[in-house]
C-alpha cells in the first residue's frame, strides 16, 4: 500500500481531492481560498494600523491558517515518508524548451538551476522569486482570489467573473512563459 | 481540538498538491506551453466535480456541521480587477511556478528558497491594500 503511494499520483486522484476538500471546508461552514492568508498574515504583523483594507479581526481566518500550516506538514510527508524515487516526467518538449531558455531538467519538483542556493544567493536570482512573489500576492488580491478561490471554488459555484480571473490568469501565464522568459533568461 | 480538522484538511491538500506534482515549477512551464494534460486534469477534474458538488449542495439546501443551509456568495459582477489582477497573478504564477497554496507546501517539501516568494507575495499583498482605493476596479 506503501508502495502505491509513494508513486506520483496519476492526475485524476488529485483533480478528486482537491473537489473533496473544497466540498469539506463548505460542510465545515467555510470557503476554500488559500490567499487570504497572505492579507490575514499582514494583519497580524500590524498592517491594518496604517491601511483600513487590513483591519479585520483575524481570529476569522485562524481556520484558514491552520489549514495553511496542514499544508505544510503535507508538504513535510510528501517529501519523506511518501517521497518517490522516480524523476518526474516532464513532457520532452517542455525539457527542449526549457533547455534553449538554459535551465536543465534535473528529474526534481523543481530546478535547482531557479532554487537552488547558488542562484536564489545572486542578486538576480533573489530578485526574480521576489518581483514573482510580488506579482502573485499583489495580482490574487486585486483580482480577490487565486487559483483556489476563483479557479475551484468560484467556477465550481459557475460564477463569471472568476472565469475572468481564470483567463487572466492564463493570459499573465502565458506572456510571462512566451514573451518574458527567454528576455529574463 | 476544534482546529484540528483545518490541519488535516490542509495535510491532505499538501500531500495531494506534492504527489500530485502541482506544485512543480516544471509542471506549471509545461502547462502554459500547453505539452501535457497533466495540469488541465487536474483542475478540469476539480471543477466538474465541485460543480456538481455545489448545484447538489444547492439544490437540497445541504446543511454544515454548525447546522446552517450552506449559503455561497457571488462575487462581484465588476470586470476590471478580474482582468487586470488575473494577469498580474498569472504573471507571477508563471515566473515562480507557484500560486500561494503550492508556495507554503513547497516549504515543507524543503524548497526554501520559496521563502523568499512568500515575502514578495506578503509584499504584494500589503502594496494593493495599500494603494487598492486608487486603482480601478
Amino acid at each position: 500500500m506503501l508502495e502505491l503511494l509513494k508513486q506520483p499520483w496519476p492526475w485524476y486522484t488529485s483533480g478528486i481531492a482537491i473537489a473533496f476538500i473544497m466540498v469539506l471546508l463548505l460542510f465545515y461552514g467555510k470557503s476554500f481560498g488559500v490567499s487570504a492568508n497572505l492579507k490575514t498574515m499582514c494583519t497580524i504583523a500590524g498592517a491594518g494600523k496604517k491601511v483600513k483594507f487590513f483591519d479585520f479581526d483575524w481570529r476569522t481566518q485562524k481556520w484558514n491558517l491552520l489549514f495553511l500550516f496542514g499544508s505544510v506538514l503535507g508538504g513535510i510527508i510528501a517529501s519523506t515518508v511518501l517521497k518517490s524515487e522516480e524523476p518526474l516526467r516532464l513532457s520532452a518538449a517542455t525539457i527542449t524548451d526549457l533547455q534553449s531558455l538554459g535551465i536543465v531538467f534535473d528529474g526534481q519538483l523543481n530546478p535547482s538551476g531557479l532554487f537552488g542556493l547558488e542562484f536564489i544567493t545572486s542578486s538576480k536570482g533573489f530578485l526574480i522569486l521576489l518581483l514573482g512573489g510580488i506579482l502573485v500576492g499583489f495580482g490574487a488580491r486585486y483580482a480577490g482570489g487565486c487559483t483556489s478561490g476563483h479557479a475551484i471554488s468560484g467556477l465550481s459555484n459557475l460564477q463569471i467573473p472568476s472565469l475572468v480571473a481564470v483567463v487572466g490568469f492564463f493570459v499573465g501565464g502565458l506572456i510571462m512563459t512566451h514573451l518574458l522568459l527567454p528576455l529574463i533568461f | 481540538m476544534k482546529g484540528l480538522k483545518y490541519i488535516t484538511a490542509g495535510i491532505l491538500f499538501g500531500i495531494i498538491m506534492a504527489k500530485s506534482e502541482a506544485i512543480s515549477w516544471y509542471r506549471i512551464q509545461e502547462m502554459f506551453r500547453f505539452q501535457s494534460f497533466h495540469m488541465y486534469g487536474i483542475i478540469g477534474t476539480a471543477v466538474v466535480l465541485g460543480v456538481i458538488a455545489v448545484y447538489l449542495i444547492k439544490k437540497y439546501q445541504l446543511r454544515d456541521t454548525q447546522g446552517n443551509v450552506i449559503a455561497f456568495q457571488d462575487k462581484n459582477k465588476t470586470w476590471l480587477r478580474y482582468i487586470i489582477g488575473g494577469t498580474i497573478f498569472g504573471l507571477g504564477w508563471a515566473l515562480t511556478g507557484a500560486c500561494p497554496g503550492p508556495m507554503f507546501v513547497n516549504i515543507g517539501y524543503g524548497y526554501f528558497a520559496m521563502f523568499i516568494v512568500i515575502f514578495g507575495s506578503l509584499l504584494g499583498t500589503y502594496f494593493y491594500g495599500f494603494i487598492k482605493d486608487k486603482l480601478p476596479h
